[in-house]
């Protein structure tokens, strides 16, 4: 085979499992999107303050202790333990519903009925307000988030691709587990709001709210339930993502990357964040590939728009979402 | 049978059927929109095994009844008593899982779901276990749902929409629409079935088969029934009382013959022109 299409290979199958990431921090916004009509601004901010409470949970931090020292004048900082990784990621969950409730009873228990765009800019408050907070609870500074997932190139992939095609592909080990969890993660959801009581339930408050309430749904339980899959979803999202680049603050710009591959997939679509995901992860690589050193580089900025933009003027409901009628 | 009923007792209709103790009582309900008087001061009751009508002209508040009944709006002032309670002030869903289920006038279907899912939601009360529970214990999650999908498949093949079953609703017309909702309905079980203008919008024939089914629901499962409905003679022949309300006000309350000699009745359908 010749060397460019190898090449070629390598890069698209690394773009796909970038694309695994920002597929899941699209699922985010769809699950909330699809069960409250809320876009969720905050999406990307709940992936970092997932993990960075699950950083300061493993290594023992103490949670305010800026604050705390600052009021009490004590130097605070760690507790001196620190908590296995599967033991800290529950505990994150438990954070992550507590914020829901604490979402849904502060902050759009108030809203309901309002405009679209009212829920949107309170979500806007909502990511610069966790941000904030994130910052006050665990401190700015870059952590290192280690949950013991293995890293680097896979050797196995590179031996046997070298041997077969006289070319090593480098595939990373955590980009293979990001793929591997995340496809158990759509996996799960998926038979959630198929088989259960709960997952149903979901589904019709997705559909239609009046319907919901008179088969006796309680909107408030499902809106918590929904925002904290979304933090789980969030949170499996922070864990991978930290992983590989740290836990910094610009962890919640990947919300931004998030929004192209909803204009792609549509904002109401599970299947189509997916897709729209994997599309834009590959596209982006492949194009940075070969257009890239023709035009100076640096096209994965703004490609994943462009492309967006492009194909919302074709298909504005995007990939999966429902054709648009207009009634006259 | 008259006003001074005494709560406990019940009545035998003409066609023989037995009328049991009240049910449902509303009393002295004012509700209010803005400046807009929807309902004045209207009391009534809904006795078990009965089919209750609410009658009157367009806007005359017969949703808005229905909507205080079922949680969806709150009145300024009144009571509602339930199975002898006073009921505290509750939130829709509250109200459903009392075991009161309904349809709406403008129809509330899940659109993107198909017949048999619609149908199933209505089942969600009678769902008991819990997230963990249905994760750990299958089997009895499965046990469950096999007993609710057997109650479905009843509702499904006493209304005949069989052969629909697996269509999404949004693809159906407005008459089976109607009744799928009713079906959603009936899957729950209810104590009382609340229905708002179960035939508007239907041709003869559909009107027929819905009146067929009214009955034939309050027959079989002995189900309570309040509904709303324009058509007089569709009226006439369904219910055993009926309660008259015109701007908000109720006029006449009675059996259908009753009413439908009652002067203040028939002035307010004279003086209204009527489809
Ligand atoms: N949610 C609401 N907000 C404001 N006004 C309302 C609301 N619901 C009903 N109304 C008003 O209350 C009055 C009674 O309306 P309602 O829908 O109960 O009448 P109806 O008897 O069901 O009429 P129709 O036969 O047309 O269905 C009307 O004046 C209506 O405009
Ligand atoms: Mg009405």
């Amino acid at each position: 085979m010749p060397e460019t299409l190898l090449y070629a290979i390598e890069v698209m199958t690394n773009g796909l499992m970038a694309g695994v990431l920002y597929a899941l921090v699209a699922l985010g916004f769809v699950l909330i999107y699809k069960a409250s009509g809320i876009f969720n601004y905050a999406q990307g901010v709940m992936a970092l303050f997932s993990a960075l409470t699950l950083v300061g949970i493993m290594d023992g931090q103490v949670p305010f202790a800026h604050l705390i020292n600052a009021v009490f004048g004590t130097d605070l900082h760690h507790f001196g333990w620190t908590l296995p990784a599967l033991l800290s990621i529950i505990l994150t969950m438990g954070v992550m519903v507590l914020l829901a409730w604490a979402v849904q009873r502060f902050i759009f228990r108030h809203l309901v009925n309002q405009e679209p765009i009212i829920l949107f800019m309170a979500t806007i408050g909502l990511a610069y307000f966790m941000e904030g907070f994130g910052d006050m609870m665990w401190g700015s500074d870059i952590k290192k988030l280690d949950v013991g997932l293995p890293q680097g190139m896979n050797s196995w992939i590179d031996e046997t691709t070298f041997n077969a095609l006289g070319y090593g592909f480098f595939i990373d080990n955590l980009d293979i587990v990001a793929a591997v969890v995340a496809t158990v993660l759509v996996g799960v959801l998926v038979a959630f709001s198929q088989y259960t009581k709960q997952g149903r339930a979901m589904r019709a408050v997705a559909d239609d709210h009046q319907a919901a309430l008179s088969v006796g749904i309680s909107l408030n339980f499902i809106w918590i339930m929904v925002w904290s899959v979304a933090g789980f979803v969030a949170l499996v999202a922070g864990v991978m993502w930290g992983a590989k680049s740290g836990v910094q603050f610009s962890l919640s710009l990947i919300a931004l990357k998030a929004l192209p591959v909803l204009m792609l997939g549509g904002f109401t679509s599970i299947p189509g964040a997916i897709v729209g995901g994997l599309i834009i992860g590959v596209g982006e690589k492949l194009f940075e590939f070969f257009v890239g050193p023709m035009i100076g580089g640096a096209t994965e900025n703004w490609f994943a728009y462009v492309l967006a933009l492009i194909f919302l003027v074709f298909r504005p409901q995007g990939l999966f979402g429902e054709k648009i009628i207009e009634r006259v | 049978m008259n006003a001074q009923m005494h709560p406990q007792d019940g009545y035998t209709t003409a066609d023989g059927r037995n009328i049991g103790p009240v049910l449902m009582e509303m009393r002295n309900i004012t509700l209010r929109f803005g400046g807009v008087k929807a309902i004045t001061d209207i009391s009534f009751d809904i006795r078990e095994g009965e089919i209750r009508a609410i009658i009157g002209p367009n806007g005359a508040g017969k949703s808005s009844m229905l909507n205080v009944i079922s949680g969806f709006y709150v009145p300024q002032d009144g009571e509602v008593w339930y199975k002898g309670q006073k009921r505290p002030p509750m939130k829709p869903f509250q109200v459903a899982r009392l075991g009161i289920a309904r349809t709406f006038q403008n129809i509330a279907l899940f659109e993107g779901m198909t017949v048999l899912d619609n149908v199933m939601t209505g089942r969600l009360n009678h769902m008991k276990s819990g997230l963990i529970a249905q994760a750990i214990w299958k089997g009895r999650a499965e046990a469950e749902e096999v007993a609710n999908r057997e109650v479905v498949e009843k509702v499904i093949d006493f209304l005949e929409i069989q052969a629909i079953r697996k269509t999404p609703v949004a693809r159906l017309p407005y008459g089976l629409k109607k009744r799928v909702e009713l079906a959603r309905a009936l899957a729950a079980e209810p104590s009382l079935l609340l229905l708002d203008e179960p035939m508007a919008g239907m041709n003869v024939e559909e009107k027929e088969d819905m009146s067929r089914f009214i009955l034939d629901v309050n027959d079989e499962f002995g189900t309570t029934i309040c509904l709303i409905e324009h058509d007089m003679g569709v009226v006439m022949d369904l219910s055993d009382r009926v309660v008259v309300m015109d701007y908000g006000k109720k006029i006449g309350d009675g059996t259908p013959d009753e009413v439908r000699s009652n002067q203040a009745v028939i002035d307010a359908y004279l003086g209204v022109a009527h489809d």
